[in-house]
C-alpha cells in the first residue's frame, strides 16, 4: 500500500539528491546544508534540547563551519552516529563532517583512512573512584570492576593500562555515558573511565559530587577533534582553518558581540585579513570571504564556546587546563593567518 | 361454592428457602474459583501475598507521584519535603515536559496537526479493509476518527478554521460511507501518497505524479494484458512506471510546481522520532511487504524450479538472520551495495531492509494460508479453466488472505515492537532513543524508570488492541461450522 | 485415417515463448534467472567500486590479530592478547549459552504459565493472563533493559555483605547476606555462583582452532554411553515382556547405569565446588555471572514463556473434549489423562509453532546490545567491528553466522518434529 511513499522518497531523495559531485564543497553548496555527524546525546558537547535544538560544544564547531561555508548556522543538520556507525557514515559521505568526541589516532588515521583535521579539546583518559572507596591512585585499582563505554579508544587503553601494571580488573561493557553513569553510582562497578571532562561533566551532574574523586592518573592521551574524509584537501582546510578563526579570534580579543565593531574599525592586518576586510582569505578557500565572520558571529570565539558549553560556569564546570590559548600556557595554537 | 376451597390444598407456592450460606453469593464464588482444593488453595494464597508485596514495594512510588517541576532534583525535593527524607516517588514531570518529543520527536510543534491527521486518516484508509464494507463498523470508525481528530486538535491550539475544514472532510467520508461504502477503497489507495505528502510536505505535485505512475502501471497492465499475459504485462506496466518515475516525474513534477506552487512546508527526515516514528516504519513497512510477501510465497509454492530455489533462499536467508543484522546492514554497509555516492536518508533505508526483512515473515503466513486450503478449491479452479492469475485472484488468494489476516495483524505487532531496534542505528525511536536525549539533558539525568514506563504503557495500548482486533478478526471471519 | 492422438506435430515458433504455457515457465525462468544475476553482478561491482573509492580490500586477516580488549564474561580462555577471531569465538559461544537457557527455561515456565492459565483458580488464571498479556505486547527490549535496571538498582553492594568483629560484637547482621547456604551471592555488579572444579583434571589437547577440555569432553562421552546403556537394557526388558508378558523390574539397573560411572568418575578426579568469597573490592572464586547476562536470560525467558504459554494453552484446547471424556471413561486417572492421552496429541499442535519460537529467541539474543551483552554482535558485530573499521566482513560473517545456527535449530527440531508427527497414509 505505501509502496508509492517509497517510490516518491526514493525518487525525491535518493535520485535527486543523492549523487554527489567530486568536492564536499560544492555538495555542501549545492545543497544548502551541511550534515554533521553527532552524538546521540552527549551533556555538553552534542545533544537535542527540548525543543529539539541541538546544543554543545561540539555542535557549536559544526555552527561555525555551516555559517563559514554558508553565511548561516542554522542551515546544518545533525545526524547522530553511534560508536559503530560514526566512521561508516562519514565515509560513505552520509555526513560531510563528524564532530563527535573523536580521538585522533594512528590507525583511524591511516587505516580508516580519515582525516583528523584539528584537536578542538585536548583529553586524556582518566578513572572516577568514590570517596569511601579509600583509593587514592589508579594502581591501587587491583581486582576492581571498571565500568567502560564500548567502541571507543578507552577499552584498549584500560587493557593496556592494567596490564603494564601487572593488576588485575573485571570491565563492565556499558553502550553510552549516561548509561555507564547510571550503572556507577547504582555501584555497579568500583571506578569508571573515560575521557577526563566526561568524567567531570558526570561529577558535576550527581546529586553528591563531593563523594566522589577523579585518579590523578591520566592513563592516555585523548585529542578529540572533527574528522572528514580523506583525500578531500579543500574541504579539510576549511573545516581546519574555521576551527582556527575561532581560535584566533579568542587570541584577538574578537568576540560574537563586537565582532561587526571591530570588523569595521580594527586596524590590525592579521584581524582585517582573518575577517575579510582585506585580502582574498576566502577565494582561496572558495567560500565568501566573509567566512570567519560568520563562523565568529554565528558562534562567537572558541572561548566564548567553551564558557558557555562546558566552562566554568556551566553545570559541568570544565577548566580550561590544556585547552587554554598557547599564550596563556595551554595548547591551542592557530597558525598566522598570511 | 366456596367451599370447594379444600383447606389442605395451597392457594400459593411455598417462597423458595435461601441456599445455605455455603452455596449462595460471594462465598460460594470464593469457594468454587478460589479456594475448591489444597492446590487452589495454596496456589490462591501465593498469588494474594505475591499480590501484596507487590502493592506494598510500588504504591507509594506511584501515589507520591510529581507532575509539576523543573527538574529531577526538584522533583526529588518536592518529595523529599512532603513525605520525608526516605520516600521515593514517581517524577512525572519529565513526562509533562517531553512527551511531545516522545510522541512525535523533533517534528516542529507549530505542524503537529500533521501527523495527527496523517494518524486519523490511517484508520479511515483502513476502514474498508478492516471491515469488509460493513457499514456500521465504518461509521462507528469515522466517528471515532473525527472525534481523535476534533480533541487533540483542539488541545493542540489549532485554529477552528482549519479544524471545521477537517471536520468537513470527515463529514464528507461519512456521506461516502453511507452512499457507497465500497468507493471508500479508493481513498485506501490514495493514502499512501497523502500521507508523505502530509508527514513529508514539500510540493502536493511530488505524490500526485507518484500516483499518476501507478496510473500508468495500471493503463500499460490493461493495454497489454489480453495480449502478453498477466507477468509479461505488469512487468512492462512496472518498467513503464519506473521510467515515469525516474526520468520523467522530477521536471514534470518541477515545472507543475513553478506553474502552480501548492506545498507544505517541507521537513527532513531527522526531525522524525518517537512514536511517530515507529509508526511510519511500521506501517510503510508491513504494508510494502505485503504485495512481496504474497510473490514470495506464491514463489515458494510455483512449480518453476528456479523461482522457487530464489524464493526460498530469501525467504531462508531472511528469516535466518536477527533483524538487528539487518539494520546494521542499512546503516553500514547498503552504500556498499549501491552505485558510488549514493547516499539516502538512513529513516528510507531502514523502511526498505524492515520491508524486506518482514515481506519474508509475511510470506510464510500467506503460504500457511495457502497451504491451509483444501486441494479441491485448486483443482475446482482449474476445472473452471481458469488461468494461474485469475485463479489466484478469484479462488485462491481471497481464501488464503482471509485464513491469514490474524497471522498477517501478529506479524504488525511484532514489527512494531521491533521498530525499537532502529535506535541502534541511531534513530530517535521513543524506548532508548528519546529516552537518552531527554538523558542527556543535565535537568533529567539519572531519571530512567518514568520514561519506560511511559513508553511502555504505550506500546502496551497500541499492542494490546491490535491484538485484541486481531481476535475478534479471526472469530468473525471463521465461517466454518464447527 | 489420423486418430486425435496424432497432434499435429507443430513446428516451434518464437511466440510460442511467451503464448505456449509450456514454454512460458521457461521463458519467465530464464529472465528471473538473467535478472537475478544481473542484479547480483550488480551489487558485486558496486561494492568492488566502492571498496576501490575507498582504498580497502576485503580482507579476514584481521582475524588473526591482537584484539586489544577485554571481555567480561568468556566460556573459553581469552585474554587482551587473544586474537580478533578468539573474541568472536567467545561472543558466539556467549550467545549460544544465552539462547540453549533461554530456550529450556522459557518452555518450563510457558508450559507451567500456560497450564496455569487454564487453571480453574479464578485469581491465578486472571493473574497469568495479566502476565502474558503484559510481557507479550511491550518490545522486548524494554524488559531487557527493566530487569538490568533493576539487577543493578536495587541488588545490594559487595560491601553490604562485609562482617566486620565490631558488627560481630555489636550483634548486628550485615545489610545482606548470601542465599543457598551461602552458595550464591546476588550483588548489584554480578551474581556468584559456585564453580564446580576438580582437583586432578584430565588437562587440555589443542585442536588447532580451539582447545579441547579433556575432562568435560570424558564426561560427556560416560554421560553418553550411560544413556545409551541404559537403552539396551530397557530394550531387553520390552523383549522379555513381549516374549513372556512379564516386564522384569529394572529402575535400579537404570539408575545405577546412569549415574553411578559419572559419580565415580567425578569423585575420582576430586569434584568439589568452589564458594565465592568477599575479598577486597569483590566477591573472588566461584563463578561471576555479569547482569547483563542474567538479565537478558531472564528477560528472554519471561517475553518468551508468556509466548510459549499461549502456544501450550492453546495446543491443550485444540485437543477436543472428547478425548478426555474417552480416557476417563476407560478408567485412567487425571494425571495419566493428561500424560498418556492429551499432551501427546497436544504436543504435535504445539511443537511447529514452539520451533519458531525457539528461532525467534536464538535471534533475538542479539538484543544483549541493549545492556552491552557481549555476545557474537558485541564482540565480532561490535567492538572488533568498530576497532578494526572492516564493517563488511564482520557484518557478513556475523549473518552468516547467525544464518547457520538458525538453520542449524531448524534441522534438529524438525527431526524431532517429524519423529513425533501423526504418522498417516
Amino acid at each position: 500500500m505505501t509502496k508509492s511513499v517509497f517510490l516518491g522518497t526514493l525518487a525525491a531523495s535518493a535520485l535527486v539528491a543523492g549523487f554527489a559531485s567530486a568536492g564536499t564543497l560544492d555538495d555542501v553548496k549545492a545543497r544548502g546544508e551541511l550534515i554533521c555527524g553527532s552524538n546521540t546525546g552527549l551533556t555538553g558537547f552534542g545533544a537535542p534540547d527540548a525543543n529539539g535544538e541541538w546544543q554543545g560544544f561540539d555542535v557549536a564547531l559544526c555552527r561555525a563551519v555551516a555559517a563559514a561555508v554558508l553565511g548561516d548556522a542554522t542551515k546544518v543538520k545533525f545526524v547522530p552516529t553511534t560508536g559503530e556507525t560514526r566512521f561508516t557514515a562519514l565515509a560513505s559521505g552520509e555526513v560531510d563532517l563528524l564532530v563527535r568526541n573523536s580521538t585522533w589516532t594512528f590507525s583511524r588515521d591511516n587505516d580508516l583512512k580519515l582525516d583528523f583535521v584539528a584537536v578542538n579539546y585536548y583529553d586524556g583518559q582518566g578513572f572516577m573512584v568514590k570517596k569511601d572507596l579509600g583509593v587514592t591512585s589508579a594502581k591501587e585499582l587491583d581486582g576492581a570492576t571498571v565500568c567502560i563505554q564500548t567502541g571507543t579508544t578507552t577499552e584498549l587503553n584500560l587493557a593496556d593500562f592494567f596490564k603494564f601494571n601487572n593488576i588485575t580488573y573485571t570491565p563492565v561493557t556499558v553502550a553510552d555515558d549516561a548509561e555507564a553513569q547510571r550503572q556507577y553510582l547504582a555501584g555497579a562497578c568500583d571506578a569508571f573511565t573515560t575521557d577526563a571532562s566526561g568524567l567531570a561533566a558526570s561529577r558535576a551532574t550527581m546529586p553528591d559530587p563531593a563523594n566522589h574523586i577523579i585518579l590523578p592518573e591520566i592513563i592516555s592521551k585523548e585529542p578529540l577533534g572533527p574528522v572528514v574524509r580523506h583525500g578531500d584537501n579543500n574541504w579539510g582546510d576549511i573545516v581546519r582553518w574555521t576551527y582556527y578563526a575561532l581560535l584566533i579570534a579568542e587570541e584577538k580579543g574578537i568576540t560574537q558581540a563586537n565582532v561587526d565593531e571591530i570588523a569595521a574599525s580594527s586596524t590590525d592586518p592579521e584581524v582585517r585579513r582573518l575577517l575579510g576586510v582585506e585580502g582574498e582569505t576566502g577565494a582561496m578557500m572558495g567560500v565568501d570571504n566573509a567566512w570567519a565572520h560568520n563562523a565568529i558571529k554565528a558562534v562567537g570565539n572558541y572561548g566564548e564556546i567553551f564558557a558557555a558549553n562546558i566552562g566554568e560556569s556551566t553545570p559541568i564546570g570544565l577548566a580550561r587546563g590544556l585547552n587554554e590559548l598557547w599564550s596563556k600556557g595551554g595548547l591551542q595554537y592557530a597558525p598566522p593567518v598570511r | 361454592m366456596a367451599n370447594t376451597e379444600a383447606s389442605f390444598v395451597r392457594t400459593e407456592m411455598v417462597a423458595p428457602q435461601e441456599p445455605p450460606l455455603s452455596e449462595r453469593g460471594v462465598v460460594k464464588w470464593v469457594r468454587e474459583n478460589l479456594f475448591s482444593g489444597p492446590l487452589n488453595t495454596i496456589l490462591t494464597v501465593l498469588a494474594l501475598v505475591s499480590l501484596f508485596y507487590l502493592v506494598k514495594l510500588s504504591l507509594p512510588w506511584w501515589l507520591h507521584g510529581v507532575w509539576k517541576a523543573n527538574s529531577l532534583g526538584e522533583c526529588r525535593q518536592i518529595i523529599a519535603d512532603a513525605y520525608g527524607p526516605d520516600a521515593t516517588g514517581a517524577c512525572w514531570a519529565m513526562i509533562r515536559e517531553r512527551w511531545h518529543q516522545f510522541i512525535f520527536g523533533f517534528y516542529p510543534p507549530e505542524m503537529y496537526w500533521r501527523p495527527i491527521l496523517s494518524f486519523g486518516l490511517l484508520f479511515v484508509a483502513l476502514a474498508p479493509a478492516l471491515f469488509f464494507g460493513d457499514r456500521r463498523n465504518n461509521l462507528v470508525i469515522l466517528a471515532g476518527v473525527a472525534l481523535f481528530l476534533l480533541l487533540s486538535l483542539w488541545a493542540l491550539d489549532n485554529d477552528l478554521l482549519h479544524i471545521a475544514l477537517i471536520m468537513m472532510m470527515m463529514a464528507g467520508f461519512v456521506a461516502l460511507v453511507l452512499i457507497a461504502p465500497r468507493k471508500l477503497l479508493w481513498f485506501t489507495l490514495i493514502y499512501p501518497a497523502l500521507a508523505q505528502f502530509l508527514l513529508w510536505g514539500g510540493s502536493v505535485w511530488g505524490p500526485v505524479l507518484t500516483m499518476l505512475g501507478l496510473a500508468v502501471l495500471a493503463v500499460v497492465y490493461v493495454v497489454l494484458q489480453p495480449r502478453f499475459g498477466v507477468v509479461m504485462a505488469s512487468a512492462m506496466g512496472f518498467v513503464a512506471a519506473c521510467v515515469w518515475w525516474l526520468a520523467l516525474q522530477s521536471s514534470v513534477s518541477t515545472a507543475l510546481y513553478t506553474l502552480m506552487p501548492i506545498g507544505l512546508e517541507a521537513l527532513d527526515s531527522d526531525q522524525f522520532g518517537g512514536f511517530l516514528l515507529a509508526f511510519v516504519i511500521g506501517v510503510s513497512s508491513i504494508s510494502a511487504a505485503l504485495p512481496i510477501g504474497i510473490l514470495l510465497a506464491l514463489g515458494r509454492r510455483s512449480d518453476m524450479l528456479l523461482i522457487k530455489t530464489l524464493s526460498v533462499t530469501i525467504i531462508e536467508f531472511v528469516r535466518g538472520v536477527p533483524l538487528i543484522t539487518m539494520l546494521f546492514t542499512a546503516s553500514l554497509l547498503l552504500q556498499y551495495f549501491l552505485p558510488p555516492r549514493t547516499n539516502f536518508d538512513l529513516i528510507l533505508r531502514v523502511v526498505i531492509l524492515v520491508t524486506v526483512f518482514s515481506a519474508a515473515y509475511i510470506a510464510e503466513v500467506i503460504r500457511g494460508g495457502l497451504a491451509a486450503l483444501p486441494r479441491g478449491q485448486f483443482e475446482a479452479a482449474d476445472a473452471l479453466g481458469l488461468d494461474y492469475w485469475q485463479a489466484q485472484r478469484l479462488i485462491t488468494m481471497p481464501q488464503a488472505l482471509k485464513i491469514s489476516i490474524p497471522g498477517i495483524v501478529t506479524t504488525f505487532i511484532g514489527l512494531f515492537k521491533d521498530t525499537t531496534l532502529v535506535t541502534f542505528v541511531g534513530l530517535a525511536e521513543p524506548l532508548r532513543g528519546i529516552t537518552s536525549i531527554v538523558r542527556a539533558d543535565i535537568d533529567w539525568k539519572g531519571i530512567y524508570w518514568e520514561p519506560y514506563i511511559f513508553v511502555g504503557a504505550i506500546f502496551f495500548l497500541c499492542c494490546f488492541s491490535i491484538s485484541r482486533y486481531s481476535m475478534y478478526l479471526e472469530h468473525k471471519l471463521k465461517t466454518d461450522h464447527r | 485415417m489420423a486418430y486425435v492422438a496424432d497432434a499435429p506435430k507443430a513446428s516451434f515458433r518464437p511466440s510460442m515463448l511467451i503464448y505456449d504455457t509450456r514454454y512460458r515457465s521457461i521463458t519467465i525462468q530464464v529472465i528471473v534467472l538473467l535478472l537475478a544475476v544481473l542484479f547480483v553482478g550488480w551489487l558485486a561491482d558496486n561494492t568492488i567500486q566502492n571498496l576501490a573509492a575507498k582504498d580497502k580490500d576485503i580482507n579476514f586477516s584481521f582475524l588473526w590479530n591482537r584484539a586489544g580488549y577485554d571481555l567480561d564474561q568468556q566460556l573459553i580462555p581469552y585474554t587482551n592478547d587473544s586474537t580478533h577471531g578468539r573474541a568472536a569465538m567467545v561472543g558466539l559461544l556467549n550467545t549460544l549459552a544465552v539462547a540453549f537457557l533461554g530456550c529450556i527455561f522459557s518452555t518450563i515456565l510457558g508450559v507451567f504459565i500456560g497450564v496455569l492459565r487454564l487453571s480453574k483458580n479464578w485469581l491465578v488464571s486472571r493473574l497469568m493472563t495479566v502476565y502474558i498479556e503484559m510481557f507479550r505486547n511491550v518490545p522486548l527490549l524494554l524488559w531487557i533493559i527493566m530487569v538490568f535496571v533493576i539487577f543493578s538498582e536495587i541488588a545490594p553492594a559487595p560491601k553490604d555483605f562485609k562482617v566486620t568483629d565490631e558488627m560481630i560484637a555489636a550483634g548486628e547482621l550485615p545489610k545482606a547476606s548470601m542465599m543457598f547456604m551461602d552458595s550464591v551471592a546476588v550483588t548489584n555488579r554480578g551474581t556468584n555462583i559456585p564453580m564446580p572444579l576438580v582437583e586432578h583434571p584430565l588437562g587440555y589437547v589443542n585442536l588447532g582452532f580451539a582447545t579441547a577440555n579433556l575432562t568435560v569432553v570424558a564426561l560427556f562421552a560416560l554421560i553418553g554411553a550411560s544413556i545409551y546403556a541404559n537403552r539396551r537394557v530397557a530394550r531387553h526388558a520390552r523383549a522379555v515382556q513381549e516374549a513372556t508378558g512379564d516386564r522384569p523390574t529394572i529402575w535400579w539397573k537404570s539408575l545405577l547405569i546412569l549415574f553411578a560411572p559419572s559419580i565415580f568418575f567425578l569423585w575420582a578426579l576430586g569434584f568439589h565446588l568452589e564458594y565465592p568469597e568477599l575479598k577486597g573490592f569483590n566477591f573472588k572464586g566461584g563463578l561471576n555471572v555479569a547482569h547483563s547476562f542474567t538479565a537478558l536470560l531472564l528477560a528472554l525467558v519471561l517475553y518468551y514463556g508468556a509466548v510459549i504459554a499461549e502456544t501450550v494453552r492453546s495446543g491443550i484446547i485444540a485437543i477436543s473434549n472428547g478425548q478426555s471424556e474417552a480416557a476417563f471413561a476407560l478408567g485412567l486417572r487425571p494425571g495419566r489423562t493428561m500424560r498418556l492421552v492429551i499432551l501427546p496429541q497436544a504436543l504435535r499442535v504445539i511443537i511447529p509453532p514452539l520451533i519458531s519460537q525457539f528461532l525467534s529467541l536464538t535471534k533475538d539474543t542479539s538484543l544483549g546490545i541493549g545492556v552491552s551483552y557481549l555476545d557474537l554482535r558485541g564482540t565480532l558485530g561490535g567492538i572488533t567491528l568498530n576497532q578494526t573499521g572492516r564493517e563488511l566482513e564482520c557484518m557478513l560473517l556475523m549473518m552468516l553466522i547467525y544464518l547457520l545456527i538458525s538453520l542449524l535449530i531448524s534441522f534438529v527440531m524438525n527431526i524431532y518434529n517429524h519423529s513425533v508427527k501423526l504418522k498417516e497414509r
